[in-house]
């Protein structure tokens, strides 16, 4: 069983659910990316999602694009991405690590050398927004023969006749977007959610985390309630982004152990 | 199979085109895949597709023979197709017409553009206030700078237009921007893709819609030249005036096809716009093309005089033409394409856009190469009154 399903088992036996945080990797610099994982980790959250920056993010709002743009800036690409993972993996061998971003930079370094280099490098999963199952023939299957789970989103706009196509070849978990829209976008209406999960768990027995409208203790508590696992991006890039960069890892830090409350009020 | 068969049910040109869009713009992509293939086979749509293009467009355009032009340029006869008589002035009515025209067979009520110089823009506000739709137009923050006569136009048109001030501010930050509203609005909203390239079922619809240019060259040039021509040139920025009047040519083994992109200041400085020539296949925008990209797979900022060719990507249907070796594409630099600006307003009488200058400004290389019986075809997509100010800037004028 892969770092990510051992993550879930183990929770499941708590009767928790999982807290999953996302950062784009580079921001707010070079150096800050590998303690912001550890601080991540000492503040309680499950699995991480390191952003791979690209220069044309389609699928996300202000807050994440200026995220990419920033660390572009810095000059921070896929291998280095993968220099950040090894990196962390040297003093934490047990929290999964999952790859979000977009087709081209992995394109551009190619399918089975991508999978083979983020093997090495302690890569869990892999999630590229933009390669829907209709076009990841052959990808999804490089990714697990490679011990990489590939993780797919479905949405509120995902008919129940796809679903089944998705989980298919998903692996780890499912990533249920929330909202119609880009990331960082306004309110989340949980019954509706809830709704939408018990389709799709008919369907599917991977866990299914829920992102995107998740922005406080409250909000990730509701989500818990009804999910296997809280996804959270654009609040702390937020966080990053105002921070000075001297405060950058204890304001994330108080952040997401406010998020931890909440996720795990739930399960009480 | 045949090159005219592309592409296949899931939009694919050989390794090019595809889905490659967030899990959000699926369905809305699979509505729009099924309700285009009803309309395209539905006597009634396609009948008033066409009445549009000849009571409100003004098709179709005329084939010139540019006879002072071919004497100045010594060799081949230029044919110019008139795509830049066209209502609004330029090829983009053609595609607008026809995804209004779905838009309206969807029932959806607002209709999102982007655009770059601002042509897509202006054609596409002209058939929401002709078909009574909202329209909100994305537009670079650079590029509504440079642009304003076209955002007034827009505006006057009743659209709103929107500053994209991410990224490099130009037309591929505004195609992400249109993207996102549409992933946001999709039940609403129908989005009108500008060029033949995009996820599926775009650069199928786009090329559908545009090939009405070169099947009129078809009927056109035997009536009269007595013959097809011996080569077609047109400008490629994504590539739908381009694929629009080659496609209709893909059977006719003698003709040439020759696409144009924008050198720029010359391949070798790297400021250019010229993917085909200069770029290496990825994933950008929904679809799978050649792309001007750094070795870390991201997208570079490219460089052209005219703002509709500065796109980083093409459609993919050129991509495989290319491969295939059904089309030559050449690069052409901002000057001299210039150049070729100058000569068509003093040779011929006619002010045509700096995209189209790019295409006469090959066909001013290749003539002198051939026999003067011998014919080049070029699409004349847009007219250039939209360019003067850069033009007289170039010149180290103000108007």
């Amino acid at each position: 069983m892969s770092r990510i399903g051992q993550t879930f088992t183990a929770l499941k036996a708590q009767n928790r659910k999982a807290l999953i945080p996302f950062i784009t990797a580079g921001d707010p610099g070079k150096g800050l990316t590998v303690p912001l994982m550890h601080a991540l980790v000492e503040a309680g959250v499950d699995i991480i999602e390191l952003g791979v920056p690209f220069s044309d993010p389609m699928a996300d709002g202000p807050v994440i694009q200026r995220a990419s743009e920033r660390a572009l800036a810095n000059k921070v690409g896929l291998k280095d991405v993968l220099a950040m993972t090894a990196e962390f993996r040297k003093t934490n061998a047990t929290t999964p690590v999952v790859l979000m971003g977009y087709a081209n930079p992995v394109e551009r370094m190619g399918y089975e050398a991508f999978a083979q280099a983020a093997q090495a490098a302690g890569v869990d999963g892999v999630l590229t927004v933009d390669i829907p199952p209709e076009e990841s023939h052959g990808v999804a299957d490089v990714f697990k023969a490679h011990g990489i789970d590939p993780i797919f989103l479905l949405s509120p706009t995902t008919p129940e006749s796809r679903v089944e196509q998705v989980t298919a070849v998903a692996g780890g978990f499912i990533y249920y977007v929330s909202l119609k829209g880009v990331t960082g976008s306004a309110s989340l209406d949980t019954e509706e959610v809830a709704r939408k999960l018990a389709m799709v768990r008919a369907h599917c027995s991977l866990p299914v985390g829920v992102g995107f409208g998740i922005r406080d203790a409250a909000t990730a508590e509701a989500v818990a309630r009804i999910a296997d696992a809280v996804v959270v991006g654009s609040r702390i890039v937020h966080e990053i982004e105002t921070a000075p960069e001297n405060e950058v890892i204890s304001r994330v830090k108080h952040l997401v152990q406010d998020l931890r409350r909440g996720v795990d009020a739930a399960s009480k | 199979m045949k090159l005219t068969d592309l592409p296949d049910s899931r939009g694919h040109f050989g390794p090019y085109g595809g889905i490659f869009v967030a899990e959000t713009l699926m369905a809305a992509l699979d509505e729009l895949r099924v309700e285009y293939d009803r309309a395209r086979n539905d006597p009634a749509f396609l009948a008033e597709f066409e009445y549009e293009l000849k009571h409100y467009v003004g098709r179709p355009s005329p084939v010139y023979h540019a006879r002072r032009l071919s004497e100045a340029y010594g060799g081949a006869q230029i044919y110019l197709k008139r795509e830049d008589l066209n209502h609004t002035g330029a090829h983009k009515i053609n595609n607008t017409i026809g995804q209004a025209l779905l838009a309206r067979r969807m029932g959806k009520k607002r209709v999102i553009a982007e655009t770059g110089a601002g042509q897509h823009g202006v054609a596409s506000a002209t058939v929401a206030a002709r078909y009574g739709m909202e329209c909100v137009v994305y537009m670079g923050a650079e590029d509504v700078a440079r642009q304003s006569p076209n955002v007034f136009r827009m505006k006057l048109l009743g659209a709103t237009v929107v500053p994209v001030a991410s990224g490099s501010r130009t037309l591929k930050d505004a195609l992400n921007e249109a993207m996102r509203d549409w992933v946001t609005n999709i039940e609403s909203t129908f989005y009108i893709l500008g060029t033949a390239a995009g996820p599926h079922p775009y650069p199928m619809l786009v090329r559908d819609f545009q090939c009405v240019i070169g099947r009129e060259c078809v009927v056109q040039m035997p009536e009269l030249a007595g013959r097809q021509p011996d080569a077609v040139i047109a400008c490629v920025g994504g590539g739908s005036n381009a694929i629009g009047i080659f496609h209709p040519y893909i059977p006719f083994e003698g003709v040439r096809l020759i696409g144009v992109e924008a050198g720029g200041s010359g391949l070798a400085s790297g400021k250019h716009a010229a993917p085909l020539n200069a770029g290496t296949p990825g994933v950008l925008h929904g679809f799978r093309s050649y792309l001007m990209q750094d070795e870390n797979g991201q997208i570079i900022e490219t460089h052209s005089v005219s703002a509709g060719l500065d796109y980083p990507g093409v459609g993919p249907e050129h991509s495989y033409l290319k491969d295939a070796g059904r089309a030559e594409y050449v690069p052409v630099n901002d000057d001299e394409a210039m150049a070729a600006f100058h000569d068509l307003c003093r040779f011929e009488g006619i002010i045509p856009a700096l995209e189209s200058s790019h295409a006469v400004a090959h066909a001013k290389k290749l003539a002198p190469t051939m026999k003067k019986d011998q014919i080049i075809l070029v699409n004349l997509s847009g007219r250039g009154d939209k360019d003067i100010n850069t033009v007289a800037k170039a010149a180290g004028l103000t108007l």
